[in-house]
């Protein structure tokens, strides 16, 4: 595959993920991950100073699994829509099947009101692969420029 | 600044009602300012860790107002407001650093760790023209010191000079406590922050009020990690202004909590989570207590979640906003898989936490719900009313929250007639 059409696979796969987020649809969002997958939130003030503790920190896809089903059953948070807006795309071959991507991120809160703020602003460092010919994310990191969250931080970034 | 009729605030004087526009009146914040965060108390700076080495610095907010806390050349720790002498500038904007002195940015004036002033540019003039008035003196002009102690550890600031000691302000339990939690060497994990909408108040009644943790964290109950049914309870100081609410793993049986749950018309969840390590429990301190909240008057809370650690500050922002700013902290001799598992449970805490997540909602709707209203009051006699004691051995309480505000009324001058204390 060539890096230009790499790049577009990875804008899709991106995309696929903000709408899956965006529309509530927690269950289908986790079928974006391998099995062994991180998915991590992390504050950028650790990254800066190298401290591992995150916000988010699901070591495998089960226990990302079970963040969801918490999430869905047991916890109680504020009701709202999200948006993502995805850009500045940077994709490179790290070894051979896994790619590096690099994206800003910015996600728009709505309350039940009506009113719309940004809710957080930082950047993607993921890693992808290619299983049974769909790309998924082997690793998500997310890093939070914005890591005084505002209020709680309940549907994923 | 003076309140009208002080005496009247609270209509009951064992604080089982407290009137709403307690959250949300400025003359109030502007008094708990001058009273409480500068009164005389000792509230949670830092945790020494955080400036291990000569010339670090953290900074850090008591009540709104900046502070720089650092450790000097000579290894002695110093906390200053974070505010030139001068024109009145933030010195320092970065929140940790290591440097071997302060310099302001707007006219280069420059302090000594200890928060004396060392020189400032062209104090003499140029050419014999200008420069500051002949009597202009130095030592006059350092960064307002405040006083420092450390316990186990765990940096406490005073604004008054005439604060009770620190171990007497602590008290025996929360003294015993920083112990069992400080005991030995720890390692910083990380920062987790969160602003959140509402009252400081309210969160200080949140880290008190036991009764709504197994009610509104339904991922502590469902899991199992803390339940009413456990053997647990709450401890106070002699004066009631600090808590410990803490319970103990495997000392119930499913089926009772269930049977609870089910008399008491509460929906229990039957879920099963599928990667079950993340709620494992080490007694790494030997007494079985699996969840350890302490709070600290004013502005601290200490918890232990299961083997997650964590100190967490209030910041206030006006009466209507606050934010927390959570420590994560392990052991420095932790195993890597130790150290993998507080990792692990730091999912539990903070803006985004498991267990915890719902704190944050719940003080935004009280406070979104309260605004304006001059008459109501919350209800706070979980537990009983009444003389406020020091230990209960349960928790279906929210007794605590009525210890705080004795404590509260008393520094701010508005204790009823006759009031508890």
């Amino acid at each position: 595959m060539s890096a230009q059409s790499m790049k577009e696979a990875v804008r899709e796969l991106l995309d696929e993920y903000a709408e899956r987020i965006d529309s509530e649809r927690y269950e289908d969002w986790l079928e974006l991950f391998t099995e062994d997958s991180i998915y991590q939130v992390i504050p950028r003030e650790n990254v800066e100073q190298n401290l591992p503790a995150s916000l988010i920190y699901c070591s495998n896809k089960n226990v990302l699994r079970d963040r969801i089903v918490s999430l869905l059953n047991a916890n109680e948070f504020n009701p709202h829509y999200d948006r993502h807006i995805i850009s500045g795309v940077r994709v490179t071959e790290e070894q051979e099947g896994v790619w590096q991507v690099g994206a800003n991120y910015a996600v728009f809160q709505t309350n039940l009101e009506g009113q719309s703020k940004l809710f957080s602003v930082g950047r993607y460092a993921d890693k992808v692969v290619r299983q049974d010919g769909r790309l998924l994310f082997r690793e998500k990191r997310v890093m939070v420029d914005s890591f005084s969250v505002p209020s709680m931080l309940a549907t994923p970034l | 600044m003076k309140l009208e009729n002080p005496q009247a605030t609270f209509p009951r004087r064992d604080y089982s009602r407290v009137p709403y526009w307690l959250y949300h009146d400025r003359e109030i914040y502007a008094l708990e300012q001058e009273r409480i965060f500068k009164g005389p108390v000792w509230s949670y700076a830092a945790l020494e860790a955080e400036i291990a080495n000569p010339g670090d610095f953290r900074t850090c907010f008591i009540g709104e107002t900046p502070v720089i806390v650092n450790r000097a050349q000579d290894g002695t720790i110093h906390a200053m407001v974070n505010r030139c002498a001068h024109r009145g500038a933030l010195v320092r904007r970065e929140n940790r650093g290591n440097a071997k002195e302060h310099i302001c940015v707007y006219h280069k004036w420059c302090y000594n760790l200890d928060g004396s002033l060392q020189g400032l540019p062209f104090r003499r003039g140029l050419k014999g023209k200008g420069g500051m008035s002949a009597d202009f003196k130095t030592e006059d002009h350092g960064l307002q010191r405040l006083q420092v102690r450390s316990y186990c550890g765990v940096i406490f600031v005073s604004f008054r000079d005439d604060a009770e000691p620190l171990e007497s302000y602590l008290g025996p339990v929360f003294t015993g406590h920083l112990k069992r939690l400080f005991g030995r060497p720890i390692r910083i994990l990380g920062y987790q922050r969160q602003r959140i909408q509402g009252n400081w108040k309210l969160y200080l009644e949140n880290t008190r009020d036991t009764y709504h943790g197994s009610l509104l964290h339904e991922f502590q109950s469902t899991f199992g990690l803390s339940r009413v049914t456990q053997t647990g309870g709450v401890t106070m100081d002699e004066r009631h202004r600090h808590n410990l609410t803490w319970s103990k793993l495997g000392t119930d049986a499913d089926a009772e909590f269930s049977a609870l749950y089910r008399d008491n018309k509460v929906h229990e969840s039957r879920l099963r989570l599928t990667a079950p390590g993340i709620v494992k429990f080490d007694d790494e301190w030997g007494d079985g207590i699996s969840l350890a909240i302490c709070s600290l008057f004013p502005n601290c809370t200490i918890h232990q979640i299961s083997n997650s650690l964590a100190a967490r500050q209030v910041r206030t922002f006006g009466p209507d906003e606050f934010e927390l700013v959570f420590t994560l902290f392990g052991y420095a001799d932790d195993s890597q898989e130790k150290h993998q598992h507080r990792l692990l449970q730091a999912n539990f805490v903070g803006p985004a936490g498991l267990v915890s997540m719902e704190d944050g909602e719940a003080i935004e709707i009280t406070h979104r719900a309260s605004v304006g209203e001059r008459q109501a009051c919350s209800v706070i006699e979980m537990g009983g009313g009444g003389p406020i004691p020091t230990r209960l051995e349960h928790r279906v309480n929210d007794t605590p929250c009525r210890g705080f505000w004795s404590y509260y009324a008393e520094l701010m001058g508005i204790e009823p007639e006759g009031a508890v204390r």
